[in-house]
């Protein structure tokens, strides 16, 4: 386990469930600045969970979420929202707002939280879409876009003030390979140009393996491994084996929780 | 006979839960508010909304209240000899009462469930969530607008819903029935007072036009973010809505009127 220079985020003894199940238990996570972090694990973990954590909008039961130095959990209100303001997030669903225009979700934050003109605005969110391939779908409506296209629009949007902090949740499902290699590219651009500091929620393993620096794997409550790309695929350890080569028998459990399957078959309702 | 004490005691408490953060979602969007250039188009877009887009089934359910309480005035008052009096009654019984209470259950149905569904389905697919992280409180962006449109609207609809109740009232007994033109409404101008009917029918309009718009917001706030969470929410705003309306009607019309 290495030690990181500079850390922007730093996890120590998280603990939270949700009902009985424990989501986490304390669970340590640094995230380097600057960098590409990955965070990967089976489906139903928890790593979104972990970003919502991260954003403020869930509170730990214990342990402490500082950013540079201050504790997410015990900020104020608009401390919160000053720190927010500060991160950029692509929601797994999206999440656009469904009543304005695509360009308007885009050019949404920059309106917030900056006093630019007009023509500003229009520079920035073109700048955006284009980068993202949909400088043509700026007059759509969220409902004429496509899965892979909303998506898209939302990951301009969740980049548009260049926030320090940028969490992507799945940013590669529903791309075909030629948006897929576009935003890895452009995932990777805009950390190495700009600096951004990077977590990556995906289950694309070639391609969080291609881009990131550091990974975490998330399972069962805990983290079961972490290292670079190169370290987890020399990795011995069967869990992390497993998880990589997407095998379906082995320590990692694919299926949630529940009482064993033979017997619940047998049993009578 | 416990359990079944135990029981109302957690439904009880659980109701006392659901009110007291309705209490809070109610204060934090209206005390914190944003600027009012930020918050000035959204009120009107929202205005636009619930308003005026319930003009037409608030015109309509006026004219034609107005014209079966003329009918049904006419029918009674005349075996008394008293027809020229349909006036005052048709004025009286709207601006009083079915004015702001028929205006509201109308409002609850058209835009209460509307609302409710609206901010739910925002909840559901992650808008407020996003809103959030952006760096927006939603309780300031999306409930309090819609709030004060609710607000405001709700008296203006009762108004306008008079005036119409009353041309309808006037079609029918002048017009149809008969009735000398000059005594209907001077009858009106007479017996209707402005503090006494117009201000307290217009008090009743924003009591309900506030409760109204609370239970609708609030029920979408908190609504489990599924397409049967929502479904129940809409629900849940009109039967509460209108249920509100009537008993708060009761004492209001108690207060305003008991003491004669
Ligand atoms: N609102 C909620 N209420 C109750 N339980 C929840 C809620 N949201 C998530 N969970 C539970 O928390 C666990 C973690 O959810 P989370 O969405 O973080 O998983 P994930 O790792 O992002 O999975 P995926 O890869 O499928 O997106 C899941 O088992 C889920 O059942
Ligand atoms: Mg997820």
């Amino acid at each position: 386990m290495e030690q990181f220079d500079d850390v922007i985020i730093d996890i120590q003894k998280l603990s939270f469930s949700r009902g009985d199940r424990a989501i986490y238990k304390n669970v340590d996570i640094q995230i380097p600045r600057g960098k590409i972090t990955a965070i990967m694990g089976p489906s139903g973990t928890g790593k979104t969970t972990l970003l919502k954590l991260i954003g403020g909008q869930l509170r730990p039961e214990s342990g402490s979420i500082f950013i540079d130095g201050k504790d997410i959990p015990r900020l104020g209100r608009r401390e919160l929202f000053e720190m927010r303001a500060r991160m950029g997030m692509l929601f797994q669903s999206g999440a656009l707002f469904t009543d304005i225009s695509v360009f308007e979700n885009v050019a949404f934050p920059l309106r917030i939280h900056t006093d630019l003109s007009e023509e500003m605005i229009r520079d920035v969110v073109l700048m955006k879409l284009h980068a993202v391939g949909l400088r043509g779908a700026r007059d759509l409506m969220p409902s004429e876009l496509s899965g892979g296209m909303a998506r898209r629009v939302a990951l301009a949007r969740a980049i548009a003030l260049d926030p320090d902090i940028v969490m992507y949740d799945e940013p590669f499902t529903g791309q075909d390979p030629i948006a897929m290699g576009v935003l890895v590219n452009l995932i990777r651009r805009l950390n190495r140009a700009l600096g951004h500091t990077s977590i990556i929620v995906s289950h694309d393993i070639q391609e969080t393996l291609a881009i990131a620096d550091y990974i975490y794997l998330i399972s069962d409550s805990e983290v079961i491994a972490r290292g670079t790309p190169e370290e987890m695929a020399s990795e011995s350890s069967q869990k992390v084996r497993q998880f990589i080569q997407g095998l379906p028998d082995g320590p990692v459990p694919f299926h949630f929780p529940a009482a064993d399957y033979q017997a619940d078959l047998l049993q009578d309702s | 006979m416990i359990e079944l004490v135990a029981r109302l005691g957690r439904t009880g408490l659980r109701k006392l839960e659901a009110f007291g953060l309705a209490g809070i979602i109610l204060m934090q969007s209206l005390i914190a508010r944003p600027a009012p250039t930020v918050m000035f188009p959204l009120v009107v877009k929202q205005i636009h909304f619930v308003g005026v887009l319930s003009l037409i089934i608030i015109v309509v359910s006026g004219l034609f209240i107005g014209m079966v309480l003329g009918l049904q005035g006419y029918t009674i008052l005349v075996d008394y000899g008293s027809e020229q009096a349909v006036g005052q009654m048709v004025a009286l019984s709207l601006v009083r009462e079915l004015a702001p209470v028929v205006t509201a259950l109308l409002f609850a149905g058209r835009a209460g469930s509307a609302l409710t569904a609206e901010i739910g389905l925002m909840k559901a697919t992650e808008q407020l969530s996003s809103l959030e992280m952006i760096g927006v409180d939603p309780l300031r962006r999306i409930i309090a607008p819609r709030f004060w449109a609710g607000f405001i609207c709700l008296p203006v609809l009762a108004t306008i819903f008079s005036l119409v109740g009353i041309l309808g009232g006037a079609f029918v007994g002048i017009d149809w029935l008969g009735i000398y033109e000059g005594s209907f409404w001077s009858n009106m101008q007479n017996s209707v007072d402005f503090r006494e009917d117009v201000l307290n029918g217009l008090i009743k309009a924003v009591v309900f036009g506030f409760v109204v718009t609370w239970i609708a917001v609030f029920q979408g706030y908190d609504c489990v973010p599924t397409s049967e969470g929502i479904s129940e929410a809409t629900t849940k705003t009109v039967v509460y809505a209108s249920l509100s309306v009537l008993g708060l009607d009761f004492i209001l019309t108690a207060l305003m009127f008991g003491d004669i």
